[in-house]
């Protein structure tokens, strides 16, 4: 299950927005995973997050493991959406 | 850069600070954290290990939190990179990581949490994004944390270094250099940083021999190698030979015999032969530094450094902190004046728990000094209400750094009357007509000067940045640092311009950068008709010693002199020609052989 998404915000996924998403990933029954250019990376951890360097306008694709996890992923891509509320 | 003759290697620095010792070399890793023990764990101990390990962790965010709630609600925006570093101590590739390597390769926990973090360094630093770069300052940051809590009571830190020993590091910063406990250091031996830099400055306060900006020199020195560091020559031998290490003890001993007889009449007055008195003060940075100044024969405190204080910590200090360390040195110096420079952070000397806002391009020209108090008022009043409070304990006077516009002068002085307001409310005791004053470090400082002058009751010239941001030269660049100079005749002519202003309309004039330290200067800076100099507590003795040599009728003769002179080259040459010989025959070495 996995959606693409536009990084929006100024600053792009910096620290402060990816420790949200991990935030967000942790409480995953399974691997969430953020994909850019074919580079995957564990969304619930912020240094793999920031290793993708993603600036503004990266498109990115959020992919999560397991169904179950369908709220998880729309909360994220919500906050993705929203330049993560800055 | 290198030359090797048998087993001795000589390499070439810059002279930070003069001097020379001989000794033991002992390396600092960045972190400051020594190198981790390494060991394998036995099978049966790994659950203890990995324990050990998250008991460290757990004490780490047990410390963030603590200090996120110790954070006052003005200043949350620093607690949001506390939060950052909260998550990180528990993210994956940090946390999850290590403890899968000490459980598959059985390394302590140390060792793994350093491997770990050196692959993740490794990662950051192929980005090309600045910011992402930066990062990797959090994550060391977290994992540095951690460590301090697994090595315990045994970590072999900067701060617990207990025997006679020459600091060799990349680079010290700030935070680093507040740990040292500075009687066990001989020497400083570093990769980076220059004359200015904050090691330099430490170096020279507290007449330690530095070379610095070595490039290679942790690569080369090892631990417990014999060196020999030449701070008057820039010089760093590596395993020196027996002849060699004859002919620097030689040298040694003969820079010390000259220290002290120079030292010898240093508490007499600077007083010239035509009878006018200069007053000379010091310049300092830690408490600490107030007895050489009074053992120089200092006059007061010029200048009170006051950043350190904020350095080597994760959060502002309190106003009964600053207040108890001001009062320290104010009633030491009574009834002398103490000259209490308010923060003047910069690029240099940044806040560690600031580091979440982006750095700056151009930190020289950013957000530092009264801007940054400016803007900050809370942090600004707790240290001006400190500073109120230590006047009441003997001679204080507050000055303000960087100000670049009357505006500055007059909101500082507004907040200062603010706090002055709230104190006599509390009833507590404080000196209602502290001297005011600003220093003069910025070109548009000196050319409105005459109306700055009405705010203030004293200007102090710092010298170092004003002569830097005129001349558009950073000294820490190699490439440019040769240009920078004193007696660039823009810097003379802005000097006669301040004395002019002074004159006219009664503001006093100090000046209080390297350039008042230097013997050489004394023939200007009487001419110039200072008040007060206020310099490294170890200049003292020969800047005093000078003085006392000179006219001060023939010296504004020669500043007259001076004025119509097109090159700092040729203006050099004029006062060597002119004092040169005064200052070898008084300290019986020739000119170009000290380096002061």
């Amino acid at each position: 299950m996995s959606r693409e998404l536009l990084i929006v915000n100024e600053l792009g996924l910096h620290a402060r927005s990816a420790a949200k998403i991990a935030a967000l990933a942790k409480n995953a029954a399974a691997g969430v995973w953020l994909i850019k250019g074919g580079q995957a990376a564990d969304a619930a951890s912020i240094i793999d997050l920031l290793s993708l360097a993603c600036a503004k306008d990266t498109v990115i694709t959020l992919k999560v493991d397991s169904p179950s996890d369908r709220a998880i992923l729309d909360r994220i891509a919500a906050l993705i959406e929203n330049g993560f509320g800055e | 850069m290198s030359h090797e003759q048998g087993g001795e290697i000589r390499l070439k620095g810059i002279s930070a600070s003069p001097g020379i010792c001989i000794g033991k070399a002992y390396l600092v890793d960045r972190e400051g954290v020594d190198v981790v023990k390494r060991y394998l764990v036995p099978k049966g101990r790994l659950n203890d290990e990995i324990k050990r390990f998250k008991a460290a962790v757990k004490k780490a965010t047990d410390e963030v939190r603590a200090i996120i709630d110790r954070t006052p609600e003005d200043l949350r925006e620093h607690a949001l990179i506390l939060e950052t570093h909260l998550v990180l101590l528990k993210d994956k590739m940090l946390y999850n990581r290590t403890i899968d390597i000490i459980e598959k390769k059985r390394f302590n926990a140390e060792w793994a949490l350093r491997t770990v973090v050196g692959n993740v360094k490794a990662m950051f630093a192929k980005m090309a994004d600045p910011y992402l770069k930066a990062r990797v300052a959090d994550i060391e940051h977290v994992s540095d944390l951690i460590l301090r809590n697994l090595v315990g009571a045994n970590s072999i830190k900067i701060a617990e270094i207990d025997k006679r020993v020459i600091l060799v590091a990349h680079d010290l910063s700030p935070s680093e250099t507040s740990q040292i406990q500075l009687e066990r250091i001989m020497g400083f031996v570093t990769d980076r940083g220059g004359k200015a830099s904050h090691t330099g400055i430490i170096a020279q306060a507290l007449e330690i021999p530095a070379v610095l900006g070595l490039d290679a020199a942790t690569r080369i020195v090892k631990n417990d190698d014999i060196i020999i560091v030449d701070g008057s020559e820039g010089v760093l031998i590596v395993n020196p030979e027996e002849q060699t290490l004859l002919r620097y003890e030689e040298r040694r001993i003969g820079y010390e015999r000259f220290r002290a007889a120079i030292t010898r009449d240093s508490h007499l007055p600077a007083e010239t032969v035509d009878g006018f008195r200069l007053k000379v003060m010091g310049n300092i940075e830690l408490p600490e530094e107030v007895v050489s100044v009074i053992d120089n024969g200092g006059e007061g405190i010029g200048l009170y450094r006051t950043e350190f204080q904020y350095l080597s910590r994760s959060d502002f200090p309190t106003e009964f902190e600053l207040y108890d360390k001001y009062r320290d040195v104010v009633e030491v110096m009574a009834p002398l004046p103490v000259t209490i420079r308010t923060l003047d952070i910069n690029g240099d000397k940044v806040v560690s728990y600031t580091s979440g806002a982006a750095p700056e391009t151009n930190p020289a020209l950013g957000l530092r000094a009264i801007r940054y108090c400016l803007k900050k008022p809370q942090v600004f009043k707790t240290q001006l209400r400190a500073i109120l409070r230590a006047s009441a304990h003997g001679n204080v006077r507050v000055m303000f750094p960087m100000i670049a516009s009357l505006a500055e002068v007059v909101e500082a002085k507004r907040l200062l009357a603010q706090c002055a307001a709230a104190l006599e409310k509390e009833g507590v005791p404080f000196n209602r007509e502290i001297e005011t004053g600003i220093m003069i470090e910025v070109p548009s400082a000196v050319v409105i000067a005459d109306i700055l002058a009405r705010e203030v009751d004293f200007f102090s010239i710092g010298t170092n940045d004003l002569i830097q941001y005129t001349l558009a030269i950073d000294r820490g660049n190699r490439e440019v640092a040769h240009l920078y100079s004193p007696l660039h005749p823009a810097i003379l002519r802005m000097l006669h311009h301040l004395s002019k202003v002074a004159t006219k309309t009664g503001v006093k004039l100090f000046m209080c950068g390297e350039m008042a330290g230097d013997p050489m200067n004394m023939p200007i800076l009487l001419g110039l008709g200072l008040e007060e100099l206020s310099v490294n507590p170890r200049s003292m003795p020969v800047v005093k010693s000078m003085i006392r040599s000179l006219s001060r009728e023939e010296a504004c003769g020669f500043f007259r002199k001076i004025l119509e002179v097109t090159s700092s080259a040729e203006i050099s040459r004029l006062i060597h020609d002119s004092y040169g010989g005064i200052v070898s025959q008084k300290f019986q070495v020739p000119v170009d052989g000290i380096d002061w």
